[in-house]
């Protein structure tokens, strides 16, 4: 299958060509409807008038679509292998919520409807809301924080407003050295400093060196439990306890909730706040970076300064069925994060797959993850466990990082060069070089939509790979062959930005 | 069990085994004791997909959808035509389901989407950089807010009541965690008063955000604005609705140094306020401060042309605590169908869409402020949506107009104290001559009808 | 990229820097193994020229294509001249890091802090 020769693939010897090269001046897709009121000159002023046009495309619609469809063949998708993309939860989109999502009383719904012409709308929001907070164990839950790090900006501005209103003014927080990276920008942005807390040798937070950090000052601890490493935290009542001792809030990054559903919420484990990312425990296909959703459950000691509006259900007059509002006087609210309500999109997705799965189904999801990576590690621990070792402990949650260290010292390839080959092999790579405090990371999550057959295949790939490596290190070195384009010069494009087609 | 898991008793037996242990709960042994759930999640059974559909398809029907009535309500998202190859090329599983491109070599598709998508927003702005959009419009304003904060380090936003009041709210909202100020300048006959925004100017205002056209419609004389700010070192920030600026002048060439704004109207779809996108384009020296994510051009080993995401070191995966901002992706799906969109328009559909809604528009503007108890708010040329007086409280009159099947557009009183007889109304191409027309019948007997209600209440 | 080389007559800090001092002037720049472990470098941000830097502390960044890293002073004192040139070309930095890949020139305060830096053969030891 691989070419080493020098040929090339059809698409590979197809120049890639932009919309803009395409098409012929003149050329149009749009026929614009006939002008059928008087026609009045000089309605904009001649010095607000646009001197020269936008130098758009000029194409027909069969030009486009073909341009379009052609580009999206140069895309590897989840619809078409195996994706164990580490904490980004790769896992099945159904179909079925994209054919609710486009049914027009949801997706041509006006944001701004009267409340009253948008009472189905609302109904689902709120039986969101109920459901999100059951599966937090988290009673109030707010819809709108567009995306998992806008989540986190809402979850840390709520910390400031819980703590401003009791008149204290703290100013530092704690973030696990092997936080994603959202959760230190999200401090800054919210205008605390970071304080890094030490892992222990088993990958969980140092609890020593959390008790030593942990003071007046700080108003948060963001954690993500199950943590980027895979590892359930042992430690995670003492941590709430030594957190919550000195005042501070507890924040939870729902990025691996699709480890722990049915089995443990995060508000039984002491945090305050949580965000969900609908993206990924939820499904909301992830279009190839994006729409995505954030939302965030909440203790009641938060709930009063939760973004607004809020979906409120009306208790029922005189017998009727209750009604549903947008409640927007909440005097102590940090305010909006956005405009509108949220993704409202991507509600309707995730209502659907909870009302698909329900509380059996969301369990066994969870137990398949974490099922499917522990199988997946077993077999890879069997096959290369000495070049490609885990980096914590012995088994692991929905997820697991191994090290390449060993690999690069033995074989002389590097974790890029093994993501690289595996491209060949028709896969996508694993995460790689996260989390940061592993040398030469790997980080695997097969998710529970996978069949055993399709691990096994991504098992027989890697010992592939590491015994073609210790023959040649050279193919793995120069992979991959067989894709639309080969290895790219990411420093030429870095040193001499060229971010838009010269016209 | 789901249909969307695949793990058969058999499967199970030799999964266990190879792992090394007798149940899947043994592999939740790491969860102490006294964080476990003692019971299942309190949520109703699973349901087969035609149940879940019935189910989704009742809540629609509790919707009244632009497809339902005659909708002029616009005020931040419009009921355009979403033409029909945005819905084949975004539910294509090759855009659909991906990842952000991490690994660009199987991921060209998309990058290269992202590259076409800058280069029209580009264009469309009349600034040099674009990114592949951020969240969406009102957030994207608070966004550049905390670009203006890196680049001159002042601490005074002056924001124009002409931007929109989720703008105006959300930036209050992050301006808190900014440590920046948010001080509001009033409107003057409609566009911001260039002697408020004087009087409000000093050496430390870091930004001046305006809006194009202004939420009352209104083109702004950004120029002038632009002038003001820049004499006191203050970055312009303006919020556009790209599908006017066919025909109004491109913020880029006026002097804004950040032009942002709701990406919805190019070929999004309504969806009670989201997804969209939000688009945030700059001058080339605020690059390196730029939010997002950026596509950029390069080749690969053997030489050919490709695209890979670039200039990374601003972002949070790299630089942490000291990145331009905390977003993690683009709205990748929904710009797709904003290139498309451009594409479909092309050069001359954006100019001609342009025009029809200024003819539409204005004529609007006539017939109905021509009608008893409605006036014009103010009279500065507007392209896609305008303001009314209404002689009449204006939620009744909604409401009557409702009833007759037409969506009048929106209350200004909701956010404007200094317009509690104000009515927005937004025109698209989908509002035919016919339509307005059978708008202004409307509106004429709801208003008439409530003045005659009010003038019975007066002499009884 | 330049073949790993550490030149006599330089003077090194522990966290991969060298100092070339004349007088009462320096040259500042990172090692080989510095580039080495940064790869290829695509972005220089200098500091102004009129500022002071201190011994210790972080006076630059330089940029690879996944990586920011902080460039420390060996040496305190006051920038009088940046290397414009890496702003067109940073690769120079990969390329001849003790040569067309110095970064900045510094009016030293205290010519005598040099006495704490390394000769070359105690920061190669350093190294392994």
């Amino acid at each position: 299958m691989t070419r080493l020769d020098g040929g090339s693939t059809p698409q590979q010897r197809e120049r890639a060509t932009t919309i803009f090269e395409k098409g012929s001046p003149g050329r149009r897709a749009f026929v614009a409807p006939a002008l059928d009121v008087p026609e009045v000159g000089g309605l904009i002023p001649a010095s607000m008038r646009r001197a020269e046009k936008p130098r758009l495309p000029e194409a027909s619609e069969p030009e486009i679509v073909r341009h379009y469809v052609n580009l999206s063949k140069r895309n590897f998708d989840l619809d078409s292998g195996f994706y164990p993309l580490g904490s980004c939860t790769m896992k099945h989109n159904p179909r079925l919520h994209e054919r609710v999502a486009a049914l027009p009383g949801h997706c041509r719904l006006h944001p701004l409807q009267h409340p009253r012409r948008a009472q189905g709308a609302l109904e689902l929001m709120f039986a969101l809301q109920v459901a999100l907070g059951e599966i937090a164990g988290l009673p109030h839950v707010s819809l709108q924080p567009s995306a998992g790090s806008h989540g986190e900006l809402a979850g840390v501005l709520l910390t400031r407003a819980f703590h401003e209103d009791r008149g204290e003014h703290r100013t530092k927080v704690l973030t696990p050295d092997s936080a994603h990276g959202t959760n230190p920008a999200t401090v800054t942005m919210a205008g605390y400093e970071v304080v890094k807390v030490a892992l222990d040798a088993d990958g969980g937070v140092d609890v020593e060196d959390l008790r030593a950090k942990a003071d007046e000052q700080c108003a948060c601890l963001m954690l993500t439990n199950p943590s980027t490493l895979g590892i359930f935290d042992p430690n995670i009542e003492e941590i709430a306890a030594i957190v919550h001792g000195v005042g501070a809030t507890l924040y939870y990054d729902g990025a691996n909730l699709n480890a722990i559903m049915g089995y443990s919420r995060p508000g039984d484990m002491g945090f305050d706040i949580v965000h969900f990312n609908l993206h990924k425990t939820f499904t909301q296909p992830h279009g190839g970076g994006g729409p995505g959703a954030g939302p965030i459950a909440v203790s009641e000691r938060i709930e009063p300064y939760l973004p607004r509006p809020q979906v409120v259900c009306r208790p029922p007059d005189n017998g009727g069925p209750p009604t549903f509002d947008l409640d927007v006087d909440r005097p102590k609210s940090i305010g909006k994060l956005r405009g509108f309500q949220g993704n409202y999109g991507v509600f309707v997705r995730t209502y659907a797959y909870i009302r698909s799965l329900g509380a059996e189904g969301l369990k066994d999801l969870s137990e398949v993850a974490v099922l499917n990576a522990n199988y997946l590690l077993a077999r890879l621990r069997e096959e290369v466990g000495e070049l490609l070792p885990l980096a914590f402990g012995e088994r692991c949650m929905h997820e697991f990082v191994l090290s390449g260290a060993p690999m690069k010292k033995e074989l002389g390839i590097r974790t890029l060069d093994l993501a690289k080959r595996l491209l060949d092999h028709g896969m996508h790579p694993p995460t790689v070089y996260f989390p940061l405090v592993v040398e030469e990371a790997l980080l695997i999550e097969p998710t529970e939509t996978e069949t055993r057959e399709t691990l096994d295949e991504f098992v027989e790939a890697i010992v592939a790979i590491v015994r073609e490596a210790a023959k040649d290190p050279d193919v793995a070195l120069n992979a991959p062959y067989t894709t639309p384009v080969r290895r790219l010069d990411e420093a030429g494009a870095a040193r001499k930005p060229r971010v838009r087609q010269e016209l | 069990m789901s249909g969307y898991t695949a793990v058969t008793e058999q499967d199970l037996e030799h999964m266990l085994g190879v792992i090394g242990v007798e149940s899947i709960e043994q592999l939740f042994d790491g969860i102490p004791a006294g964080v476990r759930l003692d019971g299942p999640i309190d949520l109703p059974a699973g349901e087969p997909e035609q149940a879940v559909y019935a189910e989704l398809r009742r809540l629609a029907a509790r919707n009244v959808s632009t497809e339902d009535e005659l909708c002029f309500l616009g005020a931040g998202m419009y009921d355009h035509y979403v033409p029909s190859i945005i819905d084949m090329l975004m539910s294509r599983s090759e855009f659909l389901t991906p990842y952000t491109p991490y690994q660009p070599e199987v991921s060209q598709g998309g990058l290269q989407v992202m590259f076409e998508y800058q280069t029209a927003i580009s264009e469309l702005t009349g600034l040099a950089v674009s990114n592949a959009s951020v969240y969406e419009g009102p957030s994207a304003v608070a966004a550049a807010a905390y670009l203006a904060k890196a680049v001159n380090k002042r601490s005074r936003l002056l924001v124009s009541r002409g931007v929109h009041p989720d703008s105006r709210e959300t930036l209050r909202t992050l301006a808190v965690g900014y440590a920046m100020t948010v001080e509001e300048i009033a409107l003057e006959d409609g566009v911001t008063d260039a002697e408020a925004l004087a009087g409000g100017l000093g050496d430390d205002v870091s930004a001046v955000i305006i809006q194009q056209p202004n939420f009352l419609g209104s083109i702004e004389d950004v120029r002038a604005l632009c002038d003001a700010a820049h004499e006191h070192g203050a970055l312009v920030v303006c919020a556009a609705d790209p599908l006017t600026l066919g025909v109004i002048e491109a913020p880029g060439n006026q002097g804004v140094d950040v032009c942002v704004g709701e990406g919805q109207t190019l070929g999004n779809r309504l969806d009670f306020g989201g997804p969209s996108f939000g688009f945030f384009a700059a001058t080339e020296k605020h690059i390196r401060n730029m939010p997002g994510r950026i596509a950029g051009e390069t080749t690969d080993a053997d030489g050919r042309r490709g695209f890979v995401l670039t200039l990374q070191t601003r972002e949070q995966h790299i630089r942490r605590e000291k990145a331009t901002s905390n977003i993690c992706t683009s709205q990748a799906l929904n710009a797709l169908g904003g290139v498309v969109y451009l594409s479909w328009l092309g050069r001359r559909g954006l100019v001609e869409l342009g025009e029809l809604m200024l003819q539409r528009t204005h004529y609007a503007r006539q017939t109905l402020s021509a009608l008893d108890g409605v006036s014009a708010l103010h009279d500065q040329p507007v392209v896609r949506e305008f303001a009314l007086s209404i002689d009449a409280p204006v939620d009744r009159v909604l409401e009557r107009c409702a009833a007759a099947g037409v969506n009048a557009g929106y209350a200004l009183g909701r956010s404007y104290d200094e317009h509690p007889d104000g009515l927005l109304v937004a025109i698209t191409e989908q509002r035919s001559r016919a339509d307005i027309d059978r708008f202004a019948d409307v509106l004429g007997n709801a208003v008439a009808a409530e003045r005659a209600l009010a003038d019975a209440g007066a002499v009884a | 990229m330049a073949d790993e080389s550490y030149p006599d007559g330089l003077l090194y800090h522990p966290e991969h820097d060298w100092a070339s001092v004349e007088g009462d002037t320096a040259t500042f720049g990172i090692t080989w193994f510095a580039q080495e472990a940064l790869g290829e470098v695509v972005f220089f941000d200098p500091p102004g020229v009129g500022s002071t830097v201190a011994a210790n502390e972080f006076y630059a960044e330089v940029e690879s294509v996944k990586a920011v890293s902080e460039v420390v002073a060996p040496l305190s004192g006051e920038i009088v001249e940046v290397n414009v040139a890496l702003a067109d070309a940073p690769e120079a930095i990969n390329g001849d890091p003790y040569g067309d890949g110095w970064m900045v020139r510094v009016k030293l305060s205290d010519p005598k802090e040099a006495d704490s830096l390394l000769k070359r053969d105690d920061y190669q030891a350093t190294l392994s």
